[in-house]
């Protein structure tokens, strides 16, 4: 009965805290993006546009839910469905931090930990593509049409290098639970799995990543749905929530993706060095630095309006950086703070890389996962083995 | 509570071949006969399981595992064949595609 | 519970193959066998194999279905015609299939009238660990031989599919 409870409890945070990622990740990426681009971003709906995902959830819900003529309409509403479903449901076996004990009950900070963890989200993750593949079917719609051969025939080719890049830090790792993948790993930067000794990961840390934004159809890999040629791809037919579907899904599949690597490359929730040297003042530091940015630029306002919300901004960063000083609160928060950080700057990554790079055209994309990241993998994951047979 | 017995999940299996058995008869569609097959495969590797649960052995895994990989390589051949038919005959129904017999 | 579950995903898994071969059209065939193989995959894990059940998941409905549902999506297939079926599949094909159940359910209950009762947890044996030592022991060489079998049929179909270029 304890145990049921706390699943549900655990669950229902974990929902809340993704859909609010999910929504403020777009305001994060519109912001960065403006930001590369030397404009402002949102900045109408509330202070620094911080309202604008709410503005955008109303705006998805209230707009007409249109049908077209002509689809199959039981895939056609089935698909956004789908991918919506397979993208959060991998998140169920992410473990965000360590184990903790929280007004008498001793749990993880993980919603369940299967001994088959990393296949399992490999599964899910392979299911995913019906989603975007039926959607492009069912649309009736040539550009939809290519679209879905596109995304799917892509998913297929970079799944093959992303599950050689993940056997790589396993053989290290020797497990396929995710937390024991973590509890493999130590607390300093030099044993996470991307610079253990004696394989260090850095190659299929690299192909990872790579290939998890070609799973996530993310710039430079958004064939599926190029503008210029596609209109938008597979989703050109969808409108409204079944819109917001799909986004949500790849922002879902953004988050899965970086929280991956995190575990599997970068140590998961274990800190970049042991607490014996202060690790744990980390994050107070960047905290109380936050604060102080804020306070200096509201200060000296560039807007009207920064002089009233900035010093609000200071100071709950100030509040946070304090409460995180205290030691029961840092035991249960650092772990996480440490897993957010991973996974935030890796989203960042996604972003960043979004506002620099163009997009591959259709040949070079299969050429470049075929011809070159499947042998870099393969022979990654042999000299792999052998190092860790030998040593 | 006693659990399900095990001649339960081989039923299911009966079933689900003779399911595949009469997809494969009954259906003219080239690709739809091909997934009666992969529907047959399955069915066997439900029994190979549960004839491991009531071995506890692993034996039983092993040869599933195999048949897996057995169906996809045939999938890939079978579908690349499916492909060059249907580009010489511009149909998928397995009645029309006898040349031989005429 | 097991029994619920049991009966839940059985249930699942008969409708989709019934549909499987029921439906006209062949995506609608491709989208009910993954839901069989996912109702299987469901059905493994209750059994203890939870190896096979990821693979099955990964390889089945992540892989070959996937190829699948690309080529009737590259083909644009339409639904099946329904002229042109001969009068004795429509006579002897129910009772034949009936007669085919009818004749492996009474075999199963005959050679197995007290098998062992299915419970989760009751076999632990279907660890990637197990799966794995076994394979590479004991079946090492049918492993080496599926290899050389995967690599035949991926030159079969490269050269099936050269044809199409030209």
């Amino acid at each position: 009965m304890e145990f049921i409870v706390i699943s549900l409890v655990k669950a229902a945070i974990v929902a809340a805290v993704l859909m609010t990622t999910l929504a403020y990740l777009q305001w994060v990426e519109r912001k960065v993006i403006a930001h590369i681009q030397l404009r402002m971003g949102p900045s109408r709906v509330g202070p620094h546009g911080l309202l604008q995902p709410l503005a955008d959830v109303i705006k998805l819900i209230t707009k007409e839910d249109l049908i077209p003529p002509h689809v199959n309409k039981f895939f056609y509403l089935l698909a956004p469905f789908l991918a919506v479903t397979m993208a959060l449901l991998s998140i169920s076996v992410i473990p965000f931090g360590s184990e903790v004990e929280l007004f008498g009950y001793k749990t993880w900070m993980q919603m369940t930990d299967l001994n088959v963890g990393v296949l399992f989200v490999l599964a899910v993750s392979s299911m995913g593509v019906y989603g975007i593949a039926l959607a492009g079917w069912a649309s009736n719609n040539k550009y939809a049409l290519l679209g879905g051969l596109r995304s799917s025939a892509q998913m297929i080719s970079y799944e093959l290098p992303m599950s050689l890049a993940i056997a790589a830090p396993l053989l290290l790792a020797n497990t396929l639970s995710l937390r024991e993948i973590v509890q493999s790993q130590g607390d300093h930067l030099f044993a996470w799995s991307i610079f253990k000794l004696p394989a260090p990961q850095l190659i299929s840390f690299v192909i990872f990543l790579i290939a998890g934004f070609a799973e996530t159809n993310r710039v430079p890999f958004d064939l599926p749905e190029a503008e210029n040629e596609l209109v938008a791809g597979f989703h050109t037919e969808y409108s409204s929530m079944k819109f917001a579907a799909f986004f949500m899904a790849e922002y879902a599949n953004m988050v899965t993706v970086s929280c991956m690597t995190s575990i599997l490359f970068l140590g998961g929730w274990q800190p970049l060095f042991p607490v014996s040297l202060g690790s744990n003042f980390v994050a107070p530091a960047l905290f109380a630095l936050g604060g102080s940015l804020c306070l200096y630029h509201g200060l000296h306002p560039a807007r009207r309006k920064d002089r009233y919300t900035l010093p609000v901004f200071a100071a709950i960063f100030f509040g946070i950086a304090l409460a995180l000083l205290a030691p029961p609160v840092a035991r249960v928060v650092m772990p996480l703070f440490w897993f957010a950080a991973k996974a935030g700057f890796l989203l960042f990554c996604f972003i960043w890389v979004r506002g620099t790079l163009p997009r591959f055209r259709y040949d070079q994309l299969m050429g470049f996962a075929w011809k070159f990241l499947f042998p870099v993998a393969v022979l990654n994951l042999l000299v792999t083995s052998l190092l860790v047979a030998v040593f | 509570m006693t659990g399900v017995p095990l001649s339960w999940y081989l039923i299911l299996s009966a079933l689900l071949f003779a399911l595949g058995v009469a997809g494969f008869l009954f259906r003219r569609n080239i690709i739809t006969v091909f997934m009666s097959i992969e529907l047959m495969l399955n069915a066997v590797n439900l029994s190979f399981v549960a004839f491991s649960y009531q071995l506890k052995q692993v034996n039983g895994h092993i040869f599933t595992f195999f048949v897996m990989v057995v169906a996809a390589a045939e999938a890939a051949v079978g579908l690349a064949i499916i492909l060059t038919v249907f580009k010489n005959r511009e149909t998928l129904n397995v009645d029309e595609v006898n040349s031989l017999k005429n | 519970m097991d029994v619920i579950l049991f009966l839940a995903f059985a249930a699942i898994a008969v409708v989709c193959a019934v549909n499987v071969v029921v439906q006209t059209h062949p995506i609608s065939s491709a989208l009910s066998l993954i839901g069989v193989m996912g109702s299987l995959a469901v059905l493994y894990l209750l059994l203890g194999a939870e190896f096979i059940a990821m693979a099955q998941v990964i390889v089945y409905a992540g892989a070959i279905m996937v190829l699948f549902v690309f080529v009737i999506m590259l083909l644009n297939a339409g639904a099946e015609s329904r002229r042109g079926r001969s009068l004795t599949a429509q006579l002897l094909g129910i009772p034949g299939f009936f007669a085919l159940l009818v004749l492996l359910s009474y075999t199963v209950l005959r050679l197995f009238p007290d098998a062992a009762h299915v419970k989760f947890g009751g076999f632990t044996g279907g660890s990637a660990k197990d799966v794995g030592k076994l394979l590479f022991t004991e079946y090492l060489l049918p492993f080496e031989l599926t290899s050389v079998l995967i690599l035949i049929a991926i030159v079969g179909a490269v050269v099936l599919a050269r044809k199409e270029l030209e």
